[in-house]
């Protein structure tokens, strides 16, 4: 990469004020550690939490992964599950932002502008409790997740929902967030159906196409293409909003954190461990997505 | 001329934005008809062809394409679409489809013909405005003539009966003039309904049936292109062709 004769150089060496600065973060880290040491007389056992992480399976003789990790898997299982249907319902409300009938345009805006202005877990808790168990009760959900549990082909569901038993309580967790999420994904749809210049509309509706055809030959595709690195930084925050399906006791990271807490009291060390794997889940991701984004260019 | 004309125009006008775009447009044009419209900008040239496949909804009077008539059923506008070409100023092709792509989208997707057939057909029509080899390029890699000619192309894929032009050449350097108005007198020699917005005189004079002469929403002037070039009646109109001739 080249850089032009405009553009600002970088510092790569440290300065006497970025010493101080530097000094003064120390400063205060160590006055926060010197309270939690002293004061608080806490009693760090970093050592009890690895056998959290992973634990050895006498009767499989192998390794398994203990509540921190079934926790992380659930949380990546239910941000990829709740991320495909987002995507899915949120290019819907996208569409529909753009929609020719006004009903549909005010009943797209309605719905946008109620999971805008409400705080998520408000609007979880009311998905939850209006939507998602009146549905699971009314598709007899877990009686069918149990018998599946009970089948021969357990394993290919389990490696899609974890353990079948508590899979309404997943799958309502997938949803609620699914529809939280559809919001923000259907406005940067919408951003991105409205960046296609009306030429290419034009063009399309002058060899006769109908509106739905218009959208799925020539807009969306062109649309899709260009909103692909906003949906990806609205991935990695939806896998962070993820921790609050904890709340209708989803078997996420964050519930399982909460769990370990109080059955060892080590609030530091579990809530530390959590945040270092959310933090690197996430990590992680944006870096592939950056990847991503060079390589198409 | 006693066959019903293919587009009838009467008292056609468009109001938007308390701007009074056509004023009382009053044209008919028969099949195999070449129509050539000038005038300065601003003047509802544009809007005027617009309305014909429209792209831009008319207040008032009556336009009656191929024996439809264009008001708000949209099955009716879809089919006069169909029999209704359009090549834009900005050429308007599809970027994320290859060549051959904008071509069969059309047939296949509207006209719900073969897929292979629609291929055959749009290698054909490549044929004509004379760039077979590009097919399978995608149109950013296309000079501006090429492109615009894979958008003649485009709506001639959809075998209609009536082409418009909205300045097909306005945006283009001028070396790639000629390259577009050659393919559009060969078009013109096939015997295509054809109404072209342009101020490419020399054009006008080799296809023109009629030349239609527009200022500020209305038609001003409609002659042969003889009368039209050589004896203007209107003193606007001279005034006009002075402007755009004097080089």
């Amino acid at each position: 990469m080249k850089r032009g004769a405009g553009t600002v150089r970088r510092l790569r060496k440290l300065h006497w004020a970025d010493w101080a600065i530097l000094a003064l973060l120390g400063l205060f880290f160590g006055y926060v550690w010197f309270q939690i040491d002293g004061t608080l007389k806490y009693k760090w056992r970093w050592e009890i939490i690895p056998q959290y992480l992973f634990r050895y399976d006498e009767e499989q003789g192998r390794w398994v992964a203990n509540i921190l990790m079934q926790g992380l898997i659930n949380t990546v299982r239910i941000s990829v599950l709740a991320g495909l249907l987002a995507l899915v319902l949120g290019t819907a409300l996208g569409l529909a932002r753009v929609a020719q009938n006004l009903t549909i345009r005010m009943l797209a805006r309605t719905y946008l502008e109620f999971l805008r202005n409400i705080p998520a877990v408000v609007v979880i808790f009311i998905f939850y409790f209006f939507l998602s168990e009146q549905l699971i009760a009314a598709f007899r959900i877990e009686a069918w997740a149990r018998g599946i549990a009970r089948g021969e082909n357990a394993w290919i569901w389990e490696l899609f929902f974890g353990d079948m038993r508590r899979f309404p309580s997943l799958i309502s967790g997938i949803v609620v967030l699914a529809l939280f999420e559809s919001a923000f994904v259907g406005e940067i749809v919408r951003a991105g159906i409205q960046s296609i210049p009306r030429g290419q509309r034009e063009a399309a509706q002058a060899i006769g196409m109908t509106w739905a055809d218009e959208m799925r030959f020539v807009v969306l595709p062109q649309a899709m293409r260009k909103v692909v690195p906003p949906l990806a930084n609205e991935f990695i925050a939806l896998v962070k909003n993820s921790a609050i399906v904890s709340l209708i006791s989803v078997h996420d990271l964050t519930y399982k954190t909460v769990e370990l807490v109080s059955s060892t009291r080590a609030i530091f060390e579990a809530w530390i461990t959590t945040a270092v794997l959310y933090g690197g889940l996430c990590f992680l991701l944006s870096l592939l997505f950056r990847r991503f984004e060079r390589a198409e260019r | 001329m006693t066959a019903r004309p293919i587009i009838e125009i009467r008292g056609l006008g468009k109001f938007y934005d308390g701007f009074e775009a056509l004023k009382n447009i009053n044209l008919d044009v028969h099949s195999g008809e070449r129509i050539v419209i000038c005038g300065p900008s601003g003047s509802g040239k544009s809007t005027l062809i617009r309305c014909i496949n429209r792209l831009e909804e008319h207040t008032s009077g009556e336009l009656v394409v191929d024996g439809i008539e264009l008001g708000e059923d949209t099955k009716d506008i879809r089919a006069v679409r169909q029999e209704v070409g359009m090549v834009f100023q900005q050429f308007n092709l599809f970027p994320h489809l290859t060549v051959l792509e904008n071509l069969t989208i059309g047939p296949v997707r509207v006209r719900k013909i073969a897929k292979a057939e629609a291929e055959a057909r749009a290698r054909k029509y490549l044929e004509r405005v004379h760039i077979p080899e590009q097919a399978d390029k995608y149109p950013a890699q296309l000079s501006g003539g090429q492109q615009q000619r894979v958008a003649i192309a485009r709506s001639l894929c959809m075998e209609p009966r009536i082409m418009l032009f909205d300045e097909p050449t306005s945006a283009l350097d001028p070396e790639m003039i000629n390259e577009v108005l050659d393919v559009m007198v060969e078009l013109a020699g096939t015997g295509m309904t054809m109404i072209v917005v342009t101020h490419e005189m020399g054009f006008a004079r080799k296809v023109a049936d009629r030349m239609v002469f527009m200022e500020r929403g209305e038609i001003v002037e409609v002659a042969p292109p003889d009368v039209f070039f050589t004896a203007p009646k209107s003193e606007r109109c001279r005034a006009f062709l002075d402007q755009i001739l004097e080089h």
